[in-house]
């Protein structure tokens, strides 16, 4: 059963993570996106990361996809652009040897080391019959004990972003001078 | 027979790794900063899942808490990207990595 999850979402991450790179029209880029994020997320849940399932769907799928298909939107950038032409010959070629080239040397990596791996945290709670949120609570155990100072950092963090996006976005009186057109 | 085999912490691994490498050919290969973002976010998913793998292989919860705030921080990135490229892309019809050439001084 396991095994049948596992090839289930290795299909949907790889055949997404393919689309996206591969689909020319940036909609179906964004669709495929979806794919490749929900089948992370059924990883998660396969490994008993319930929490970052939810997150994942809520955060990704729920926000970061919305806000790709806003912009696509409202550029107007949502036809198919020309894959065939290429201003330099050599760059895919290039591109697709590196690719497996770091492929190949990451899992060399990971075959090699896999050995070491041995037990070394002090356990995960996974949930069970008794107790449905282990995983919610040791996560939250972690963050505002540990990590809570950088906890506290990713709300300022967060309040930056959103400051500088709406200086970023913000309409200049200088565009509208320039281009003559009020949006 | 197919039942019995239950799949490892290694094979998570390798799928991490093959993902991040489809997106790194993405960022490298595409023109579209659109498409390059979310090849960027492939990249990103790729080490959650090694992070989940390995905070599951190594019974340590700090794994995860990891993976959340790289949620976080991809989430301000993607905003923050999002607002330049709508920033450029006011001024600029063609959406292309290559028009920023043109900062060339």
């Amino acid at each position: 059963m396991e095994l049948f999850v596992f090839i289930c979402a290795s299909v949907m991450v790889l055949g997404g993570a393919l689309g996206v790179v591969l689909r020319s029209n940036p909609v179906h880029a964004a669709l495929s996106l979806v794919l490749t994020l929900f089948g992370i997320a059924v990883m998660f849940v396969s490994q008993h990361a319930e929490f970052l399932a939810a997150v994942q769907v809520v955060v990704y799928a729920g926000a970061i996809v919305v806000l790709f298909l806003f912009v696509i939107m409202l550029l107007g950038v949502d036809r198919a652009e020309n894959l065939e032409t290429e201003p330099l010959g050599i760059q895919r070629p290039l591109a697709i040897v590196l690719g497996f080239g770091f492929v190949a040397l990451l899992v060399t990596t990971i075959l090699q080391g896999r050995d070491s791996l041995n037990m070394r945290g002090d356990g995960i709670n996974v949930a069970s019959d008794g107790d449905h949120d282990a995983n919610i609570r040791q996560i939250a155990r972690s963050i505002f004990s540990n990590y809570v100072v950088a906890f506290e950092v990713t709300s300022v963090l967060l309040i930056v972003a959103v400051v500088g996006t709406v200086v970023l976005a913000r309409k200049r009186k200088s565009d509208k001078d320039l281009t003559g057109v009020t949006a | 027979m197919l039942a019995t085999i239950v799949p490892t912490s290694t094979w998570y691994l390798i799928l991490g790794a093959v993902l991040f490498g489809i997106g790194m050919v993405g960022v490298l290969v595409r023109r579209n900063p659109l498409i390059m973002f979310m090849s960027i976010e492939l990249m990103l998913n790729a080490v959650n899942l090694t992070f989940v793998a390995l905070s599951t292989k190594l019974t340590d919860i700090n794994g995860q808490t990891a993976v959340f705030f790289v949620l976080v921080v991809a989430a301000a990135e993607v905003v923050v990207g999002l607002g330049i490229i709508v920033a450029i892309m006011r001024r600029r019809s063609e959406i292309s990595v290559d028009d920023l050439s043109a900062l060339k001084g």
